[in-house]
C-alpha cells in the first residue's frame, strides 16, 4: 500500500505532535478517519492546491491558470495558503514546509475538525464510492468505514482522459472538456439521497381498460355508470399523453440525462462522466462552506486553548486566529459567522433558550437572563454537524439577536449611484438574501424541461426562475456548450427582466422570443 | 523539480498568448500597456478567461455582509471602490486578470499579428563579443588545463584493468596517455549596435493627444527593435526653433511655445550620429514626429539637403510620423514624400488618431530594415 501519495511525510517531531493533537481531539468527541499529513515546499503546495487538493488529475489548462495565480500572490507576498485538506479515507491534508510550529499545530487541530466534518455530516455520504442505490443520509452505521479513496479516483479519471487525449489529441479533448465544465453545475445534489435516476423499462402500452367494480349485469349501469368510465378513460389517456413527453417529468441531473441521451461519441461519453462524478465530488463542500469552516474553527480554538498552547505561542496564535476570522470591508467571512453560529448554538442549548417557551416569551429582560442549566450544548452542535447543511443551518439557527450582535447587513445594487449600497439591517431581508446565495450553492435551478422540443429533437431546458435573471453572456455561451453535445437547437425558458423569454441557439446565432416555459 | 502543472500551465500561458494577440490592436490604441512595463516584463491586463456556466447576474442578486454602517452607505471592497471610479470595471463579475508576459513575447505576438518581417542582416551584427566557457574533457591540451582529477581516474582504471593496483599500497602513476585536459567552447555574441533616435517637434502646435499618440509608437517601436537587436539604446531630442538632447521623462512631457525649425533637430541628430554612434558599426534608426507645420520653405530645403546627403546614407531607416493638430499645415510630410518618392530608406506615415497607430507601425517596421 502506498501509504503517502507525494512521498513527503512527516518529521518525527511534527508526527508526534499529531499524535498528542488527535488524541485530545478524539477526548472531546470528534470523530475523524485516518489522518496523513504531507509537508510540501510553497512551489508544491501551490501545484497541489491548483489541482484542488490532489497530485493526480486530468489534464486542463484551468489548473495551470489557478496555478499562476497562487504562485504570483505567493510571491509577491499577497497570501499562502496554510493548509489544505481533502475530502477522503483516509484522509490527506497538507502542511507548508518552513511555517512555525505553532501554525503547524494550528492547521492539525484545524483538519482534525475538518476531517470530522466530511466523516460525519450527511451531505458527504454521497461521495462515498461504495454506496449503493439510495443513501441515507441519517443512519449511522457502527463502525462506519466508507471507501472514500479519491486519490485513486482522480488519478484514474486522470488516466481516463489522458488516454483519451493520446488518441484524439489534447487540443480536441480540451475544448470538450471546456464545454463539460460549463454544464458541471447543472447536476441534482439529492439525487444520491432519493435514489433518481432509475430508467423506468420501456412498454409497449395496450388498450385502455378502465378497471371496473364487479357487478351483475342488471346493475352494470348504476355500479360502473357510463360517463364515470368515459372520464376515467380520459384520465388515462392524459397520463399515457404526459408520458409520451420526454423527458416525463422535468430532470434536474442534466449532466446524467446528456449522458444518457446525447449523441456522443465513446471518448466524449467517458469525459462527460468524469466531469459529472467529480462534479458531485465536490458539491458537498459548496453546500457546506460555512458549517465546514466554523465546526474546523470552533475545534481548532478549542483545542489549541484549552491543551495545546503553552504560554510562549499564545500571541502567535491569537495573531494568526485573528486574521483567519478577520472580516474586512463589509465582507462575510465564513470562518467566521460558522464559528460564531455553532458558539451560539452551543450557548443556546446550554441555557435551555429553545423550544416553545423560548419562542412564545416576550421579554426581552427575561429572555436576556434566561438560563436553565441544561448543559445539552455539547450535544447539539454535535448533532447539527452531522444533519445540516448550510441552507438548513442559517434556517435554523440564525436569529434577529445574532444578526443584531454580529452587524449583518444586506446589500443591493444602486442604479442611482452606480455602486452597491447596504440595502437593509432587517433580520427576515438578511436571512432571506443569505438563504438565496446558499440555496443549490448560489447556482439556478436548470430542468431538462423537453428533449423533443417542438418536435424537432431540440432541447429545451428550463430555468426556474426566482427573482434573479440568468446572466445574459454566460448563459448564450453555455447554450453553445450544449448545442456542441447536443448536436441539435438548444433553448433555455428563463425569465428576463419580468418576460418570460426563450433562449435559442442552433449552432450559428442565438435568438430570443418571448414564450411560455412549455413549449 | 519538474512539476506536473507545468504542461497545464504552458497550455494556459498559449491561451494567454492568443488572447493578447485578439486584443492587441486594442492595446496599441488604448496605450494601456504602457506605464505597465517593468524592467523586462509588461504586465497586461486581460480579460478574464473563464468558464461560462448558468449562473446570476450580479446586479440583481446582492448579498449579505458584514460591518458598521447605514443604509444607503456604499460597501467597501473592490466591487465598490471599482464602480466608484466610474468606468473602470462596471461590472463587478468582470475580473480582469493580470498576465506577466516577458518584452520579448510581446514582440514576438507584435510581429505575428501586424505580419511584420524580421531586419534583415545587414552585416553590422558582426561586432561581437567572444566568451570562452570550459565545457568538456579532451585527450590533448596544455599543461596548464590538465584535468588532474580526470587524469589520475583514468590513470586508477587502467591499473586495475591491467592488474597491477595494490590496494595495500594505492599509488597510482598516470602514463602520457592516461592525460585529460578541459576543453572549451567560444561563445559568440553580438554586442549592443542598434540605437534609436527619437526626434520630436515640440512646439505649440503640438497638443497632448499627439505627444499621446507620438509616446505610445515609441513604446511599440523599442519593443520591437529591443526583440531585434541585442542591445538597443535609445535618444531623445525635442525642437521648436532650436534642438537639445533630453531624457526619455522630459521628451514626453516638455510643451514649449516657439516655432518651428526642423532642421535643428536634424542637425542635432547627425551631430549624434557623428560623434557617437559611428554608421559602419551601429545600426541606426532616426524617428521624426512632427504636426508637420515647418517654419519656412527655406528651413524645409535644409532639412531635405541633410537628409538626402548626411543622414540618408549612414541610416538603417528614417521614419517620418506626421501626427494631425489643429494647428499645423501638415506640409512637410508632402514636401518629403515629393522629393523622396525613390528613397526607400525615408519612411513617412501619417496618424490621424489613435486608431492609426496600428497601421502606421506597421508602415514603419513593415519593411523589415
Amino acid at each position: 500500500m502506498t501509504e503517502f501519495a507525494l512521498k513527503t511525510s512527516l518529521p518525527q517531531y511534527l508526527r508526534a505532535e499529531q499524535q498528542k493533537i488527535e488524541s485530545i481531539a478524539r477526548s472531546y468527541g470528534l470523530d475523524f478517519f485516518p489522518i496523513i499529513f504531507e509537508i510540501l515546499t510553497y512551489d508544491q503546495m501551490n501545484e497541489i492546491a491548483a489541482y484542488g487538493g490532489f497530485p493526480n488529475r486530468y489534464p486542463h489548462w484551468r489548473f495551470g491558470m489557478e496555478y499562476e495565480q497562487l504562485a504570483k500572490s505567493y510571491e509577491y507576498g499577497l497570501s499562502k495558503i496554510y493548509e489544505m485538506v481533502i475530502n477522503s479515507n483516509p484522509s490527506y491534508a497538507y502542511l507548508l514546509e518552513g511555517n512555525s510550529l505553532v501554525d503547524q499545530k494550528l492547521v492539525m487541530a484545524h483538519v482534525c475538525g475538518h476531517v470530522d466534518f466530511f466523516k460525519n455530516n450527511f451531505t458527504f455520504r454521497s461521495t462515498d464510492l461504495d454506496a449503493t442505490g439510495r443513501i441515507d443520509p441519517v443512519r449511522k452505521v457502527e463502525g462506519y468505514d466508507p471507501n472514500r479513496r479519491w486519490i485513486d479516483k482522480m488519478a484514474n479519471h486522470g488516466a481516463r482522459i489522458r488516454r483519451a487525449t493520446e488518441r484524439h489529441g489534447i487540443q480536441k479533448v480540451e475544448e470538450f472538456i471546456d464545454h463539460c465544465l460549463s454544464l458541471e453545475n447543472l447536476i441534482d445534489p439529492w439525487g444520491p439521497f432519493l435514489g433518481r435516476h432509475k430508467e423506468s423499462p420501456e412498454e409497449e402500452p395496450g388498450e385502455i381498460e378502465v378497471p371496473r367494480l364487479r357487478s351483475k349485469d342488471y346493475m352494470e349501469s348504476f355500479i360502473n355508470p357510463e360517463e364515470y368510465i368515459e372520464e376515467q378513460r380520459r384520465k388515462i389517456e392524459e397520463e399515457r399523453e404526459r408520458e409520451k413527453r420526454f423527458p416525463e417529468r422535468p430532470e434536474r441531473d442534466v449532466l446524467m440525462f446528456l449522458l444518457n441521451h446525447a449523441p456522443l461519441e465513446r471518448w466524449e461519453r467517458d469525459v462527460l462522466a468524469v466531469i459529472r462524478e467529480e462534479a458531485y465530488y465536490f458539491f458537498p463542500q459548496m453546500q457546506t462552506k460555512i458549517m465546514n469552516e466554523g465546526w474546523a474553527v470552533f475545534w481548532h480554538s478549542k483545542i489549541m486553548t484549552e491543551r495545546v498552547l503553552d504560554a510562549s505561542e499564545i500571541i502567535d496564535y491569537a495573531d494568526h486566529n485573528a486574521g483567519v476570522l478577520a472580516t474586512s470591508q463589509g465582507r462575510l467571512n465564513p470562518y467566521k459567522l460558522g464559528v460564531e453560529l455553532f458558539r451560539h448554538i452551543e450557548d443556546r442549548w446550554n441555557k435551555g433558550q429553545f423550544g416553545r417557551e423560548w419562542e412564545e416569551c416576550d421579554s426581552l429582560e427575561a429572555k436576556k437572563h434566561w438560563d436553565l442549566r441544561l448543559g445539552l450544548g455539547r450535544r447539539k452542535i454535535f448533532e447539527v454537524r452531522a444533519l445540516y447543511s448550510d441552507v438548513t443551518f442559517i434556517d435554523e439557527f440564525l436569529t434577529p439577536e445574532f444578526c443584531r450582535e454580529h452587524k449583518l447587513f444586506s446589500f443591493a445594487w444602486s442604479n442611482r449611484n452606480e455602486r452597491y449600497e447596504i440595502d437593509s439591517r432587517e433580520f427576515r431581508q438578511i436571512k432571506e438574501k443569505l438563504l438565496f446565495q446558499l440555496t443549490n450553492a448560489g447556482n439556478p435551478f436548470i430542468y431538462v424541461e423537453d428533449a423533443n422540443f417542438e418536435n424537432r429533437g431540440e432541447l429545451l431546458l428550463k430555468h426556474e426562475h426566482q427573482g434573479v435573471d440568468l446572466r445574459a453572456d454566460y448563459a448564450k455561451e453555455t447554450l453553445r456548450s450544449l448545442v456542441r453535445i447536443w448536436k441539435r437547437p438548444v433553448s433555455v425558458a428563463t425569465i428576463v427582466e419580468g418576460k418570460p423569454t426563450i433562449v435559442r441557439y442552433d449552432g450559428r446565432e442565438h435568438t430570443s422570443r418571448s414564450g411560455k416555459s412549455s413549449g | 523539480m519538474s512539476l506536473k502543472i507545468d504542461q497545464d500551465h504552458s497550455r494556459f500561458r498559449n491561451i494567454v498568448r492568443g488572447k493578447i494577440r485578439q486584443n492587441l490592436r486594442k492595446y496599441i490604441s488604448h496605450g494601456e500597456l504602457i506605464g505597465r512595463k517593468g524592467k523586462d516584463l509588461v504586465s497586461v491586463p486581460i480579460p478574464q478567461i473563464d468558464i461560462p456556466r448558468f449562473r446570476f447576474g450580479d446586479r440583481q442578486q446582492g448579498g449579505v455582509g458584514q460591518g458598521d454602517g447605514e443604509v444607503g452607505d456604499p460597501v467597501g471592497g473592490d466591487d465598490g471602490q471599482e464602480n466608484g471610479q466610474g468606468k473602470a470595471g462596471q461590472d463587478p463579475g468582470e475580473h480582469v486578470l493580470e498576465v506577466d508576459v516577458t518584452l520579448d513575447e510581446l514582440a514576438a505576438i507584435l510581429g505575428e499579428e501586424l505580419e511584420l518581417p524580421d531586419i534583415q542582416d545587414k552585416g553590422k551584427s558582426k561586432i561581437t563579443s567572444a566568451k570562452d566557457r570550459y565545457t568538456g574533457i579532451r585527450r590533448v591540451g596544455p599543461e596548464s588545463l590538465r584535468h588532474f582529477k580526470r587524469t589520475y581516474r583514468e590513470a586508477l582504471k587502467r591499473m586495475i584493468a591491467a592488474g597491477t593496483f595494490r590496494p595495500d599500497r594505492p599509488i597510482v602513476v598516470p602514463v602520457p596517455d592516461d592525460k585529460r585536459y578541459r576543453s572549451w567552447k567560444t561563445d559568440v555574441e553580438p554586442v549592443a549596435n542598434a540605437v534609436i533616435i527619437y526626434m520630436m517637434d515640440v512646439s505649440g502646435s503640438m497638443g497632448d493627444e499627439q505627444k499621446e499618440i507620438v509616446r505610445i509608437e515609441s513604446f511599440w517601436i523599442d519593443t520591437w527593435l529591443k526583440a531585434q537587436y541585442k542591445g538597443l539604446e535609445s535618444r531623445y531630442i525635442i525642437h521648436d526653433a532650436v534642438a537639445r538632447e533630453v531624457d526619455r521623462d522630459t521628451f514626453f512631457h516638455t510643451r514649449e511655445s516657439g516655432g518651428t525649425m526642423i532642421s535643428s533637430a536634424y542637425k542635432l541628430c547627425l551631430k549624434m550620429i557623428e560623434d557617437d554612434y559611428p554608421w559602419s558599426e551601429w545600426n541606426i534608426y532616426p524617428f521624426h514626429f512632427s504636426d508637420g507645420d515647418n517654419w519656412s520653405m527655406d528651413d524645409t530645403l535644409t532639412c531635405v539637403e541633410l537628409l538626402k546627403t548626411k543622414l540618408l546614407p549612414q541610416v538603417n531607416m528614417f521614419g517620418y510620423g506626421q501626427v494631425e493638430s489643429p494647428y499645423g499645415s501638415g506640409q512637410f510630410i508632402k514636401d518629403l514624400r515629393e522629393l523622396f518618392s525613390k528613397e526607400d530608406r525615408l519612411v513617412t506615415s501619417e496618424i490621424r488618431d489613435k486608431d492609426a497607430i496600428v497601421n502606421s507601425i506597421k508602415e514603419f517596421l513593415g519593411k523589415g530594415k
